[in-house]
């Protein structure tokens, strides 16, 4: 036992990819054994992060549960491992979300157990982004969970799977080539990746001495935006999104619950450990331009969702809409770190994050489930299905009232928190996001009409097409996302709490 | 007297090769099976090698010195230091993967392997290992251009005799002319700074160790260190002497081409940092900004026309000069950073390319076609293979947890050291790259298989998985444990850095 | 009045006349049909005409001998050595000759032109040296038109003939100038009397353009290489090894001991070394230029012969003691070589009838030793390690960086490129290229008894001097010590 508790983060992050090694030598063609192993192996990292969870110290200031490692000692970096409030919001939501979605994959016929090795290797991607406290490692991570991404999109993806797939590539690796140049520069000056030591190192480099043949203000203006925009890309923000939809409509269904459950969460992640204690200078003399980038983000996706009429798309687009209010919150912080009004919004814009992840991902799977039985995801193809599948209609109803930011759920906490904080501090952005919020009622109640109301498509009533309800095991995927939404929605102290502490502690 | 491992490691394929051909021409089995055996007893060797070089001493390790000509000062003179000990063992794993694929399979829709005069084959392959081999290992200047030929003239007739009937003669010739005129030409250099030394030291020795203090005066290495770098550069693949490279890889039977991407360039590189920038410093500082020009260049300009290829082999092929060319902009970098990356990369590329290259062939051999557009489907028959080439893409992609990103990420370091701009226009290679690997990892591996290839093609046989798995190893280990490599890199960087003034 | 010295410094000769009176006692005995034994006698005479010298004849510290006729050293030994195994290799290669083998004034004639060549790599003196000059050329003309009734080889004889008197002619001219001048022909005295300021530089200059036209027409650079071709193409395929290998070497012997000994002044050393670089690399260039659209095997060892005379030379200009143990070496290296060359092409025209190249594919299916020792010496023509031809080329450019030639090694090592292109051309015949009915097995290459050993000797010979180097190159050096 000793060895658990002075390993836990270890253990959940690399738990995920030992068991998709130890699957590689399972035998093939045990379609139900890997789908059991894999679900097995991926509540493991769950349990042990909600062990952690209890045992976090939320008041106690720095990273807890630090490990450290030797890595690349020629390079002066460490496999240095820890978790603030923050961060460890994020870990909860991870290895939340990826039990959830591999028993949304148990309908996956196909290559099972590369499925799901990638789907492990992939938490195992992700988790070592939010846990990492070297920049090395960071993008090492960062990068990682790239391939099975593009692997679980090409190959369980739907017809435009390749377009998609390559799309998400190499956006996602072109944004990030700015980032590995300006971290190898950060490595380079200060011969260390350290986390810690490069933000003190970093932000006190006297911004009148010169670098590189330009003054350090310019250097650092660079890098800002190079890190920027690599996590932008991966936000999305308007209009680095356009790779978003596609890969999210093409994605498989438990691809698609994880990219916008947990993927996007990376970029904002990235924005809130690096940016903002990196270039809090930069952050304040761009927060205008991120600003209107998110309230861009806010209203286009907004329209673009309303304007969609396959279903999975106006989901995707939805995404953009709510991640632009993450940024929002950011781009407030940033403006006026330390302020009460920044508070408020960061811890909006965290819990947004939380938030977005259990709703964007219930959405994907209600999306999946009716797509599963339809093979159509043409909003004009449906029509009036609740009377056909009640249950599956109110669960549909109660996650987009919970997406839609409606009071007693969780999103209208994360949304009010942001909104209000950010409405002194960029009350124009603030009052134009407002109509965006406005059309994200619009587009929500558009789908839900088209899909469960109105005159019913006699086709999904009778015959070989007859609609079947949700069955169990969609419902137990559904259950927890709802109960976190309502609780949280009703309850949120336990998780601001966590999240206000790092708030006040980082910023 | 200590175990002399590294003149046993150079001349065991020589012996090899000399047994073989007095082998029966008919007992294929029989000259494989020893091909097999040799090889397998020179990787033992370069692992023992490996992990017992002392990397707290550092240093030229496992000396042997034996006199050889002492009139003109040429001895035998064996050693290995940080960066050559990798590169011994990297040329071990080659060519135990190469004779591994290059078994055959029986299978009747399959020519794989090699069927025609597998004697003379493994022959003219062993001693291009041991052309190989003994430039690693070589401390002497004369021995080193010795062996440097050897491992040149086999070419010639491996690709000629077992290669590709399209364009093998064409792609033959001017690979060997190519490397011949480079080595010449090196050599020419190689000479100048012997005489120099003895004008200077009144010393006749070819002895690099001695020539390391000869004293060249600084407008003598600036005359002569281009000729010098260039000429073994040329090996390298370095734009624009790179024309050979592609054609050659493409001419060349498998087990050839995996021999030379993955052991052959790293010689002219390996070649053009021993002998160019550590004998003549003050000429490789002089030049620095055109090496690190044509470097980049490779980089970029290599990626790119790997990005438009539609012949598999080819896309390959100008992905390794892409690949060498971070090599050599790393080294161009002369400082630690760079020089470590360009070290692990010379490996790194080395077990990558081969692996390439085999999973190629492996295809070639089956489908008869290596245009990608006519390719498709190939996880379905040969999952294994499938594996092995996608991680082989990630290597060549650089990505974490891969070794291409530990010998990438140090190279762009150093270069940031050196000029920022030059990182950043080298970094649009990394997406290039991932590119075209992912976009022919989809079509030829997971496309739609054409119907003429239906049931036509097979899964690759035990000992092509043995050869992939082997590969993949130590890509992986190296990806996840830096540890595994980077300090004995490390070692012999800190004496290349010593030679250049600390710089 | 005798000494044992004098006995010493020509027992090769004498060893190689008994032996030519042997030859000549014992070859009426044999019948028609087993004549051919005489090759055997031959070679294994001059081994032993080797090994005894080699014994009992070694030499010690330089002396003059027979009234200083003759120079008694380490230069002249070896090359006498290298002369007689070129010899005997020889010897073994014309027994299956269907013109020579079984005629015993063919095995006369050579060793009479050996006793010749070795008596010019020891000659000190200008008469000395034209008498040895003939001695060694004349038994040749008549070889290379041995073949009476085959038109090609009766103009090869001629034409050897008239160029080689032509050439001589001129030298011995130029030889008289420099007794008119000095009056000496002791090459010893001469270079004092040149140090002595005796003669004009100009004159000088033209005189030793004369002796270098005689010597040109024996080396075969380049302007006087016209006749190498034609007459390796018609003449015998042994005697034109022959020609390729001990005659030329026998000439550059002259060439070192004369002008390193009697010209070295730097005032008159640089007009002729300038001249003979010039030459060489002119030599090089066309030699290699030239045997690129070669198609018959024996023309293009012949042009690429003029190309190693040049290689050759560029020790010789070099005028230093690397530079002459470069030569000496380079010499032994090509002896070698090219003796094997021209002894596969005898083998596969003896067994096919055919000389061009294009006849050569699918040779390494026919016999895959015979390929591999195709590979060996082409190989090492092209100058290739492990190979005698790498090593010789690497210590001839050595001599000439030091002598401040760049230019001229940077022109022989692109030559040396050029070079290697039809080389491996050739070779891409014979492992590449097949039969028309890609039946090889069916027409294996038979190689006799003689055939096998002399290959097998010349490989190995090949792969040593390559290989284990030291000893080739410690007496070269041994030698090229004596000349200064």
């Amino acid at each position: 036992m000793d060895f658990i508790s002075t390993h836990f983060l270890s253990l959940i992050l690399f738990f995920p990819a030992l068991a998709a090694v130890f699957m590689l030598f399972l035998p093939g063609g045990e379609n139900k054994l890997f789908r059991w192993f894999a679900l097995g192996a991926s509540l493991i990292p769950f349990l042990l992060s909600v062990s952690i969870w209890f045992q976090f110290k939320s008041s106690a200031p720095g990273f807890q549960f630090q490990e450290q490692y030797e890595w690349y000692e020629a390079l002066g970096s460490t496999l240095h491992l820890g978790v603030d409030g923050l961060s460890l919001t994020m870990v909860l939501l991870t290895t939340l979300l990826t039990p959830l979605a591999i028993l949304a994959s148990f309908n996956i016929t196909e290559k099972v157990k590369a499925y799901m090795m990638l789907f492990l290797f992939l938490e195992t991607g992700m988790l070592g982004v939010f846990m990492s406290l070297d920049l090395l490692v960071f993008f090492v991570f960062w990068e990682v969970g790239l391939i099975p991404m593009y692997f679980l999109i090409n190959q369980w993806g739907s017809a435009n799977r390749n377009y998609a797939s390559m799309k998400f590539l190499i956006y996602t690796m072109g944004g990030s080539l700015g980032l590995l140049l300006a971290i190898q520069l950060l490595g380079v000056l200060f011969g260390t990746y350290d986390l810690v030591a490069l933000t003190q190192h970093w932000t006190s480099l006297q911004p009148d001495s010169t670098l590189l043949g330009m003054s350090v203000s310019q250097v650092k203006a660079i890098a800002f935006w190079a890190f920027a925009i690599a996590f932008a890309i991966k936000v999305p923000i308007w209009p680095f999104h356009t790779w978003l939809p596609d890969a999210h409509t093409e994605a498989p269904t438990a691809g698609s619950m994880i990219l916008a459950g947990v993927l996007l969460k990376l970029g904002a992640y990235g924005f809130l450990r690096l940016i903002l204690p990196l270039y809090p200078v930069e952050a304040r003399y761009f927060a205008g331009a991120l600003a209107l980038l998110a309230t861009a983000a806010i209203v286009f996706g907004a329209l673009s969702s309303f304007a969609q009429t396959d279903f999975k798309r106006l989901v995707a687009y939805s995404s953009v809409n709510h991640m632009g209010f993450v940024v929002l919150g950011i781009a407030a912080a940033g403006l006026a770190s330390g302020t009460p009004d920044a508070t408020i919004a960061l811890n909006g814009a965290i819990l947004q994050m939380f938030n977005h992840g259990l709703s964007a991902a219930g959405m994907f799977f209600l999306v999946g489930v009716i797509y599963e039985r339809t093979h159509t995801r043409n909003l004009e193809e449906y029509g009036g299905l609740f009377t056909l599948v009640p249950v599956y209609g109110g669960i549909l109803i109660f996650t987009s009232m919970s997406s839609l930011g409606l009071p007693g759920l969780n999103g209208f906490i994360s949304e009010f928190l942001v909104v209000r904080g950010s409405w002194p501090l960029l009350t124009a952005y603030t009052v134009v996001s407002m109509l965006g919020l406005f059309f994200t009622g619009a587009y929500i109640l558009k789908a839900l009409k088209k899909v469960l109301h109105g005159p019913l498509n006699e086709r999904w009533a009778h015959g070989e097409h007859k609609l079947t309800e949700i069955n169990a095991r969609e419902i137990l995927v559904m259950a927890p996302l709802m109960l976190l939404m309502l609780w949280i929605g009703v309850y949120p102290a336990w998780i601001l709490d966590v999240i206000n502490k790092a708030v006040m502690m980082l910023f | 007297m200590t175990f002399p491992v590294l003149s046993i490691i150079t001349f065991t394929p020589l012996v090899a090769a000399l047994i073989i051909l007095l082998i029966p021409a008919n007992r294929k089995n029989e000259t494989r099976a020893l091909a097999l055996a040799s090889a397998a007893f020179t990787l033992v060797l370069s692992l023992w090698v490996y992990f017992s070089y002392d990397q707290t001493t550092a240093g030229y390790q496992f000396v042997e010195k034996y006199d050889w000509l002492p009139a003109l000062g040429v001895s035998l003179h064996f050693g290995v230091d940080g960066i050559s000990a990798p590169l011994v063992l990297l040329t071990g794993v080659v060519m135990f993967t190469g004779v591994l694929i290059s078994w055959g399979d029986d299978h009747p829709h399959v020519m794989a392997g090699i069927q025609d005069r597998p004697r003379e084959f493994f022959a003219f392959l062993f001693i291009l290992a041991w052309g190989v081999l003994g430039v690693f290992v070589s401390l002497d200047l004369f021995m080193l251009i010795f062996f440097y030929e050897i491992a040149v003239f086999p070419m010639y007739l491996l690709i000629v005799i077992w290669g590709w009937n399209v364009t093998r003669e064409y792609a033959a010739m001017k690979l060997t002319l190519y490397l011949l005129i480079g080595s010449v030409i090196a050599l020419v250099g190689a000479l100048a700074m012997y005489m120099a030394q003895y004008q200077n030291t009144g010393a006749l020795s070819f002895d690099m160790l001695t020539m390391e203090s000869a004293g060249f005066s600084q407008s003598f290495q600036i005359i002569w260190f281009l000729p010098v770098f260039l000429g073994f550069a040329v090996l390298g693949g370095i734009w624009p002497f790179h024309n050979w490279s592609p054609d050659g890889h493409v001419a060349a039977p498998t087990a050839v081409s995996m021999f030379h991407a993955g052991v052959l360039m790293k010689l002219g590189a390996f070649a053009a940092l021993r002998v160019g920038i550590m004998l003549l410093p003050e000429g490789a500082k002089y030049w620095q900004w055109l090496i690190m020009a044509f470097a980049a260049i490779a980089v970029v300009y290599g990626a790119y026309v790997a990005f438009v290829q539609m012949d598999f082999k080819y896309m390959v092929g100008f992905s390794s000069v892409s690949h060498m060319g971070l090599v050599m902009l790393g080294f161009s970098t002369f400082n630690a950073d760079g020089l470590l990356g360009s070290g692990l990369q010379m490996f790194s590329h080395g077990a990558m390319t081969a692996l390439f290259f085999a999973v190629v062939g492996m295809i070639y051999d089956r489908a008869h076609t290596r245009q990608i557009p006519e390719l498709g489907g190939m996880s379905k028959v040969m999952p294994f293979a499938t594996v092995g080439f996608i991680i082989g893409g990630l290597v060549s992609m650089g990505m974490p947890l891969f070794s291409g990103f530990i010998a990438e990420f140090p190279i762009f370091m150093g270069v940031w050291q050196v000029h920022w701009f030059v990182a950043v226009v080298c970094s649009i290679s990394i997406v290039i790259t991932a590119a075209y690997i992912m976009r022919n990892i989809r079509q030829v591996f997971f496309g739609n298989m054409p119907e003429k290839f239906e049931g036509h093609i097979t899964d690759i046989t035990v000992l092509d998985k043995v050869a992939i798995a082997t590969l993949c190893i130590f890509m992986i280990v190296i990806g996840l444990y830096p540890k595994f490599m980077a300090p004995m890199v490390q070692t012999g960087v800190e004496y290349v850095l010593r030679l250049l003034g600390g710089s | 009045m005798f000494t044992s010295t004098m006995f010493a410094s020509i027992l090769p000769e004498i060893l190689i006349l008994v032996l030519g009176m042997l030859v000549l006692i014992v070859e009426p005995f044999w019948k028609e049909e087993k004549r051919r034994n005489v090759g055997w006698l031959t070679a294994g005479g001059l081994f032993a005409a080797m090994l005894i010298s080699f014994l009992a004849g070694q030499p010690g510290e330089p002396t003059s001998a027979l009234g200083g006729m003759i120079r008694f050293d380490w230069l002249g030994f070896f090359f006498k050595m290298l002369f007689m195994f070129a010899g005997a290799a020889t010897a073994l290669l014309m027994m299956d000759h269907e013109r020579l083998g079984k005629r015993g004034e063919a095995y006369l004639l050579l060793l009479a032109s050996l006793i010749g060549m070795n008596l010019m790599a020891v000659s000190s003196d200008l008469i000395m040296l034209f008498l040895s000059i003939e001695t060694a050329s004349i038994p040749l003309y008549v070889l290379a038109g041995f073949m009476l009734g085959d038109d090609r080889s009766t103009e090869a004889g001629f034409k050897y003939l008239l160029f080689g008197v032509l050439t001589t002619t001129i030298m011995l001219y130029g030889f008289s100038l420099v007794f008119g001048f000095s009056g000496t022909t002791d090459m010893y005295q001469l270079a004092g009397m040149f140090r002595a300021g005796a003669i004009a530089p100009l004159a000088a200059f033209g005189i030793l353009t004369l002796i270098l036209v005689g010597i040109g027409f024996k080396v075969a650079f380049v302007p006087f290489h016209f006749w190498a071709p034609d007459v390796y193409e018609g003449a015998p395929t042994p005697v034109a090894g022959f020609l390729s290998t001990a005659s030329k070497a026998a000439g550059y012997a002259v060439l070192l001991r004369l002008f390193f000994v009697a010209f070295p002044e730097p005032s008159l050393s640089a007009s002729w070394t300038t001249t003979l670089a010039i030459v060489a690399a002119i030599s090089m260039i066309v030699g290699n230029l030239l045997a690129l659209p070669q198609t018959n095997i024996k023309r293009l060892l012949a042009y690429s012969s003029i190309a190693h005379t040049g290689y050759t030379l560029i020790g010789v200009v070099a005028l230093t003691r690397l530079g002459a143990a470069s030569v000496v070496f380079y010499l032994a290296a090509y002896i070698l070589t090219n003796l094997l060359a021209f002894g596969i092409a005898m083998a596969f025209s003896k067994a096919t009838g055919l000389e061009n190249i294009q006849d050569y594919a699918g040779l390494s299916r026919r016999s895959p030793w015979l390929g591999l020792m195709m590979l060996t010496a082409f190989l090492s023509l092209t100058g290739m390690p492990p190979f005698g031809g790498f090593v010789a080329k690497v210590v001839v450019f050595a001599a000439g960086i030091q002598a401040g030639y760049i230019w001229l090694v940077v022109v022989g090592v692109i030559t040396s490129v050029i070079g290697a292109y039809y080389y491996l051309n050739a070779l891409k015949f014979v492992y590449l290229y097949r039969m028309p009915n890609q039946d090889e097995e069916n027409h294996p290459i038979p190689l006799s008894r003689p055939y096998a050993i002399a290959l097998v000797v010349l490989t190995l010979g090949v792969i040593l001097i390559g290989t284990i180097f030291a000893p080739w190159f410690n007496w070269s050096d041994a030698g090229a010590v004596n000349l200064f």
